[in-house]
Order: structure tokens, then sequence, then C-alpha cells
């Protein structure tokens, strides 16, 4: 399958009064076509920062210190601004935690979305009003054409949602970034909103990069997952496999991490905490917590190996085969 | 044993304000009112946790500031040790608080910014003890020990610490003064889901040990479940299921609690979920339905659920409102 | 549990490291830096004004009338021989006073009524703001000057006038803060933990409404020299020989035809000069008070 956007080496540094923090280092994971990809981590592990990257809006102090991404044949780290302006929004589309403050007050929810059609399609101020009207039935909101003449306070958290997400796939990107769409919203919104997702993104030909803390959204909604931890990307892997057979250290303990809902068992919190990025050691940044940690991963850094297909990890306990397969 | 505390058919009801609410009396014949909470009772035993679940809007954050008095309630009584809450005056509530203390749900906000861990730990110590500056430092440093925050910390600012962290501050803060039970607004919310654990862990462990009793309100359902030995469900206003935990997870009755169990995400790829799943959106809590309040979403409605729905025992201990049940 | 309490950042800085911070603040905002640099010259100026100034303000000397700026004279001298420099570090006593006093005065009282207002509202509210608008419906100026009349010319009740018509300002900016944070968790808690109305509003509300006040505040002492110097310029307030910046701007204004440029340039200059430094250290002066901005580029 053809990857949409590859991110290869990719490393963002912030500059602070205590030094400069590694907020991302390295991270390399590629969104294959028609796919949804989970981008799971802690907070603080990079994973916001890295979609910033990706839109190439990370501004100062911070800085993209290395690395390319590639859309479409192009590296995005290579281009200028004015040509970055004409890929946002219409190639690589976000949505994000908060949808009620993405909104603007004074305008009403169909003019939000028919201005993207009138701006990027070029056409006509009723077509894209028809149109604006269609995307907000897409998504699932009732009556559109009334509600289309609202505003964003009328809307609950949930349909504001749904607006985002009529907004961002108005141009047909070729890949939505979903930052923790469902964080502020009630459980049973939020089910609907990722059963919206996971419908939307086939029928409109996106890719979906799905960044969150929760365990649970990404086992009902990805199919494959990139877990992130203190800024590197530890283990890429096809979503069955991840739960079933998780093989870094840091993945086995977010997983016996969760409270579930589904069986009685016994949570264990992750030992330790996460890394000072201000203090990076030197190796594996998980070595302060690992169980399995020997001198070698304190001193050098382990690289993303394949352990089966599809199923790549980044430690040094796996590729020795010190860690029995769960 | 008589219940520690006891919530008894409380109503919180806001009057609006304004000229369009002054339109809509007139339109409708009644005052607009905002019933957020509308007929509640619940009690909770020493030494025990109650969950209080339900979505943004349900009510259960008006039912845990009317029982530390950050909003009066408009109707019914709260006795707790025996003391009939709703009557005493300001002083005389201002005695009991030491007993009955709040943790709330964003760790970050509900901390001044301004003031060190170490003086927000040691305020209610000042405020209700007379112990002299020295005695009050031990304490505190004793408190931020048990919930796992170092002597360390105790000099440093909200804004430097994590929210995990910030967290257990507020913990400290509500532990301080050895109350006796604890009202623990959506305490993990506001966390990451791998941080949840941690705090979940540490209250438990904090109730074990000091025998406190927590109203533990929440939308997450998955730690409520690991914490509480009875639940009670919210729907605008009321109560619509209560049940010990274990029959509240494996047999839920009020298909309410069905569509929130069933849309709980399960990390479990293989999962198979429980299709049911609840219609429109949440009514204003201006506009309530008449009879029951789902029956404007629910997939299983019939003519019937238009009357009035009172709570009934549907098997023992085991309380749903609804018909068809 | 020990492992939770390795902070994320480093442990507090020894004494060179805070001092580096603060050198990098300092560069961050070199023309605030520059403004505090000349207040605080001002201050010390005005406080040693006997043992600094070359002549007696006083000091008249018919044979040096007159005199443009030179080595004996500095700033040069006025049509009674006084020496302008002396003459501007002594006045800068009684300017910077009411700048300070005034400000620091109705800032005491705007708060403390505005925080009141913004806790209690209902008919307190109601009552004050009424109050509030009534003063507010006179320009300063005219109010100032009303005032000044009314308790006679001198310099604390030049003070006392200025302040009235500031304090409005501050109670409406308090008022409105405490309205953003009195739905606040944090203020919740307070409530909830048990502390009394005056503490929640002290310790809880007011210190977490400093920034705003602060701008206000360093805007507002540019203000009150200005009111200082005009009403001084129309004969209220001092009474000469008193030296005041705003007089003696007034009078050299009369000796611009013949040519004396010095009488009025310099202690306009001195007003210019300070108002432009209270205006510059009032954002960076929120920013050092802040505890979030301890670290942040």
């Amino acid at each position: 399958m053809n990857a949409v956007v590859e991110v290869k080496d990719l490393s963002v540094r912030f500059a602070t009064d205590h030094g400069e923090v590694a907020a991302v280092d390295q991270a390399s994971f590629d969104v294959r076509e028609g796919e949804i990809l989970g981008l799971v981590g802690e907070s603080g592990s990079g994973k916001s920062v890295t979609a910033t990257a990706i839109l190439r809006l990370i501004r100062k102090p911070g800085r993209l210190a290395h690395g390319s991404i590639m859309l479409g044949g192009r590296d995005l780290c290579q281009l200028r601004e004015d040509e970055l302006q004409h890929i946002r929004g219409t190639e690589i589309a976000m949505i994000s935690q908060t949808p009620r403050t993405a909104l603007n007050p004074l305008i009403t929810v169909g003019q939000h979305v028919a201005r993207l059609f009138a701006l990027h399609a070029g056409l006509s101020k009723a077509e894209s009003r028809r149109r604006a009207i269609d995307m907000l039935a897409l998504v699932g909101i009732p009556e559109p054409a009334r509600r289309a003449r609202q505003y964003a306070h009328q809307f609950s958290g949930g349909m504001c949602q749904r607006v985002m997400i009529a907004m961002a796939l108005a141009t047909s990107p070729r890949l939505l970034i979903a930052d923790e769409p469902t964080t502020g919203l009630d459980v049973s919104t939020a089910a609907r909103i990722l059963d919206l997702l996971r419908e939307l993104g086939p029928r409109t030909g996106a890719s979906i990069l799905l960044i969150t803390h929760d365990l649970g959204v990404v086992a009902s909604t990805c199919q494959r997952v990139a877990v992130m931890h203190a800024g590197q990307i530890v283990e890429v892997a096809p979503v069955r496999s991840l739960f079933h057979h998780p093989a870094h250290p840091y993945t086995r303990a977010l997983v016996r991490s969760i409270p579930r809902i589904d069986r009685e068992i016994t949570m264990e919190p992750i030992p330790g905490a996460v890394p000072s990025l201000l203090n990076v050691p030197a190796g594996c940044r998980y070595a302060g917590r690992c169980p399995w940690v020997e001198d070698r991963c304190r001193r050098l850094k382990p690289v993303l190996r394949s352990v089966a297909p599809g199923h790549s990890v980044a430690c040094f306990a796996v590729e020795d085969g010190r860690v029995a397969a769960v | 044993m008589s219940p520690l505390c006891e919530v008894d058919d409380i109503k919180v009801h806001f009057a609006l304000r304004g000229s369009a609410a002054w339109l809509r009396a007139l339109k409708d014949g009644k005052p607009a009112v905002v019933r957020a909470v509308d007929g509640v009772s619940i009690s909770i035993d020493p030494g025990s946790m109650l969950g209080l679940v339900g979505e943004s809007g349900c009510g259960k954050s008006t039912v845990a500031r009317a029982l530390v008095r950050l909003v009066r309630p408009t109707a019914g009584s709260i006795r707790f040790d025996g003391t009939e809450l709703t009557s005493l005056s300001d002083d005389e509530f201002n005695k009991i608080r030491p007993n009955l203390q709040m943790v709330f749900q964003d760790p970050a906000a509900s901390l001044n910014p301004r003031l060190s861990v170490r003086r927000v730990v040691e305020e209610p110590i000042k405020l209700h003890t007379e112990l002299s500056a020295a005695e009050r430092r031990e304490r505190a440093e004793a408190v931020l020990e048990e919930v796992g925050l170092g002597a360390d910390l105790a000099d440093r600012y909200p804004h430097e610490l994590s929210g995990g962290q910030c967290q257990r501050v507020n913990i400290a803060r509500a532990l301080v003064t050895n109350p006796r039970l604890i009202v623990l607004d959506e305490p993990t919310s506001a966390l990451d889901v791998s941080l949840r654990a941690r705090v979940i862990l540490l209250l438990e462990e904090l109730r074990q040990r000091h025998g406190l009793s927590y109203l533990f309100i929440s939308h997450d359902l998955a730690s409520v479940r690991y914490l509480a030995s009875r639940v009670a469900v919210m729907y605008l206003g009321v109560i619509v299921e209560e049940a010990s935990r274990a029959e509240l997870f494996d047999h839920p009755a009020h298909p309410y609690t069905r569509a929130l169990l069933a849309a709980v995400p399960v990390p479990d790829p293989d999962a198979k979920r429980d299709p049911f799943v609840l219609s429109g959106e949440i009514p204003s809590p201006i506009d309530i339905p008449t009879g029951c309040r789902l029956r404007t979403r629910c997939p299983l409605a019939q003519p019937v659920c238009a009357e009035p729905v009172p709570i009934r025992e549907v098997a023992p201990g085991h309380f749903a409102a609804c018909h068809l049940v | 549990m020990a492992d939770v309490t390795r902070s994320p950042l480093a442990p507090l800085t020894p004494t060179s490291a805070a001092l580096r911070l603060v050198w990098l603040r300092i560069r961050r905002n070199w023309p605030s830096a520059i403004a505090l640099v000349l207040i605080v010259a001002m201050m010390l100026a005005a406080l040693l004004a006997n043992w600094i100034a070359p002549y007696e303000p006083d000091a008249t000397d018919a044979e040096a009338a007159l005199r443009v700026p030179s080595l004996h004279h500095w700033l040069g001298t006025d049509i009674y021989g006084r020496d302008l420099l002396s003459r501007i570090i002594f006045a800068a006593r009684v300017d910077l006073t009411v700048a300070f006093g005034a400000t620091a005065l109705a800032l005491a009282i705007g708060s403390t009524i505005g925080a009141v207002a913004g806790l209690y509202r209902g008919l307190v509210d109601l009552v004050i703001m009424r109050c509030v608008d009534s003063i507010m419906a006179f320009p300063a100026f005219i109010l100032a000057m009303a005032i000044t009349a009314a308790l006679g010319n001198s310099v604390t009740n030049v003070l006392i006038a200025i302040s009235l018509t500031q304090i409005p300002n501050y109670l409406r900016l308090i008022r409105g803060e405490i309205f953003r944070i009195r739905e606040m968790e944090y203020a919740d808690a307070a409530r909830v933990v048990g502390n009394p109305a005056w503490r929640i509003i002290f310790i809880h509300l007011l210190p977490n409404c400093l920034p705003p006040i602060i701008v206000q505040a360093t805007l507002a002492m540019g203000y009150a020299l200005l009111t200082m110097a005009a009403l001084s310029f129309i004969g209220l307030g001092i009474q000469p020989p008193q030296s005041e910046w705003g007089s003696m701007t007034a009078e050299g204004a009369q000796y611009i035809v013949t040519g004396e440029w010095w009488l009025f340039l310099f202690p306009g200059l001195a007003i210019v000069l300070m108002v432009l430094s209270f205006n510059l250290i009032g954002d960076s002066l929120r920013d050092f008070l802040d505890p979030r901005m301890r670290g942040v580029r």
C-alpha cells in the first residue's frame, strides 16, 4: 500500500531559558492510503508537536531541527511558506481537541464551510452554500439547511466537532490529522464521533492520523498504531498485534495500566515518571523505568527494527530476545 | 450502621434572568428555570464509596457542589453525621467543613497560581486548628509524603508541576484536616488514561488507611468500576439507576446505563461492541420531557414512557426508573 | 512512590544561575531596563537632592540671570539667576511624591471597593457602580481642578484630588477581573476549604488580578504626573517658591519668544522622560511579577 505521508527522522527542538528541549527526537512513521493510524502517548510525549510539525506550523521558540516529511513526492520541509499555505487546508487538514474555540463566533456555521469552497475551489457563493449544506449532512448534522444558518454557540460540543470534521474534509484532503478529537467530549458523543471518522475516511479517500492518549479509542478505531514515549517512536504495529503481542516494555506497561470496564483485572501503574526533556538521557529514554534495562540501553539509542510483518520496535531487549513474546 | 451522609430528594433550580428568559416565561406561562438537580436521593455509608456517573449536564457536579455548600439546594435535605446541613448558618457550616472536603476536576485550575504547594496544603490547617507554624509545616509535609510528593516539591508553584502532581496536591489539601467524607468531582478526567491508575490506586489506599468515605463523581466508568462499592447513574437531573458495582456493570437495567456502557471504548480490538445507541442529543435542562426523561432518545421507547416513572427496586438492592424493566 | 518526587525541571537554582536568569530577562527587555534605571536615578536624585544639587534651588544670583547652559550651570539659569538643574532635582520630590502617592492611594482604595463590588454583586454592586458612574461623568481634569480649588492649594490636596479621579479606573478594572476569576476552581476550592470572605479577596483573588492593575498603575503614574503639571501650569496646586516641573514649564514657556529655550525645554523633558519610563516598565513589571513567566523565553 502506498504511503500518503512519510515522516523520516523528524526532530523538533524548543529553546527555553534552561536549555534546548528535544520535544520530538528522530521520529519516523508513515500513514498509508485509506488507513487510520493511531499515534498514542502520554501528555508531553510529543504527539501534538509532531502534528504541528507535519503542518509546518512550528514557530519560535521551536524549530524543526531535522528530518523530512514526504507528501505526494514532495518534502514539506523544503517548501516555501506560500507553497505550504496552499497545502494546509487542502491536502492536509486538522481537527483539534476544543472544537468550540476553533470556530469563529461571529460567522454562521454554514459560512465556515462555504468559505473553504469559495477559497480553494473557486466556487460561486450560491454553489459554496449548497456544497456546505451537503457537507454538514455528510457529517450527520440533522436539518443541515437550517443549522447552517446558526452560530457556533448554538451547537453542542459534539456538533461543533462534526462541523470541524466537515470543514476539514470539505477540500478532500489526503491526510486528516485528528488531535485528541474526543478528549473533551462525553462518552456517548465521543463514540459517535469516532464512528463518523471511521466511516468518512474511506468515503472521502482521506487517511487519518488519530492522536490520542486513550488506548480504548485506538483499539476501536485504528488499523495501525505508533506508540510515542518522551518524543520518540518506540513501536509501530497493526492494532491487533499491538494489543495481543505488545513488544516494547513501554507498550506492555501502558496496556497494563489502564482501568478497564470489561474485566476485573488489576491495574498496574507504569513505574517511574517521564524523563525530563531538559536533561535527556543519552541512550533509550525509557531506560530509567524499564525492568529489562541493561548498560547498553543507557548509552546507545535503539532504532526501530522489524520483529514481525508490519511490526517494528525500538528496543535492545527485544532485539536480543531477552524479552519473551507475549 | 447508619449512613454517614444522606441526601434526601434535593432539588437545585436556577432561575433564568434577562429579557430572553422573561419572554420565554410569558410564552410558557411559567418561570424559566434550569432544573439542574430535580429530586436526587443518595446515601453514603461510613468507609465506603458511592460512584455517581452521568454525562455532562446531568447535574452530578451540582449535587457535589450542593453538598459542600458552593450552591444552596432549592429544596430537600442533606444530613451529614446526623446534622441537617441545609438549616445551618454559614458560620456553623464552616465548623463542619474540616469533615467534608472536596477535590475538583481541573487539577491545575483548582490551585491558586500564586501560592506554593506548601501554602496550599497548610491553609486548611491554619484556618481550622490552632497548631503552631512548625506543627503546621510538619503535618503538611507528612500529608504530602502520603500522597507521594516529596518535600522538595513543597516550595514549587502549580505551573511547575505536571497534571498528575497537581492532582495529588489537591488530594493532600482535602486530606489534611482529617475529613470523614471527600467529594471527588471528576478527579481523573483531566489526566491521561495511563496516569489514572496511579491516582485511583492512591485514592483506594488512602480510603482504606483512613477509613474515608468518598462520593466519586465521574463520567469515566472504568475508574468508577475500580473504586466504587455502589454506583448511581444520573440523567438530566435525576437518578435513573442505582445498584452495587457488580450488578450495575454486569446487569444494567436502565437503557441509559446500557447505552453508556456500550459507548465506552475498550482497549481490545476484538471486543464486540453492544450496538445499543441513543439517538439525538441531550435535551436542554430547561425543557425536560415529561414522564421518562430519556424517552425522546431511547430506542425502546413505548407510549407508556410518557407517564411519570418512579424509581423502583427491580432486584435486591438494585433500583431503576424505567417502565419497561 | 519515591519516583514521582523527581520534578520535571531542575531543582532550585543556586545564586549564580538565578542571576543569569535575571540577566537574560533584562536583555530581553532592554527598553524597560533603561526605563527602570531612569526612574531609580530620578528617585535617588530626589531623595539625595540636598547632597547632589550643585546650588540651593532658591538661591538667586542677579548677575547670573538667564545664562545659557554652561559648565557653571549645566542646564542654565532663570531670570532670578536660580540654577535650573538644582530646581529640577528638588522639584522631582514634589512630582514623584504626587505620582506615586496618588497612584498608590487610588489603587488601594479602588481595588478594595472594586473587589467588594465584584464579590458581593447584587445591591452592593449596584450602589457602588452608580457612585462610580457619577464620578466618571466629570472629565477627570475638571474634577481634579474642582477638588483642588475646594480643598485649597497644597501638594497634599492635589494628591488627594488626583487619586480621587483615578479611583474609578482601578475599581472597574478589579471588579471586572474579580468577575472573571470568582468562577475559577481555585476560588471555589478556597471557599470549600473554609476561607472567610476577606481571605478569599486578599489572598486568593486580588493577587491574581495584579497583571492588568500593574500595567494600569504605571500608565496612571504618568497621567498623575501630567495632571499635576497641568494643574500647576494653570496656577492651582503648588505655590511659588515651591518648584514643580509643570509650573517650571509654564514659566519657561514665556521665554521661548525671547530665545531662552532651556527654561522650558529641560523641565518639559523631565516630564516626558518620566512619563515614558513609567509606560515602558509597565509590561515588564507585570511579567516579572508573574510566577509563570519564570523560565519562559
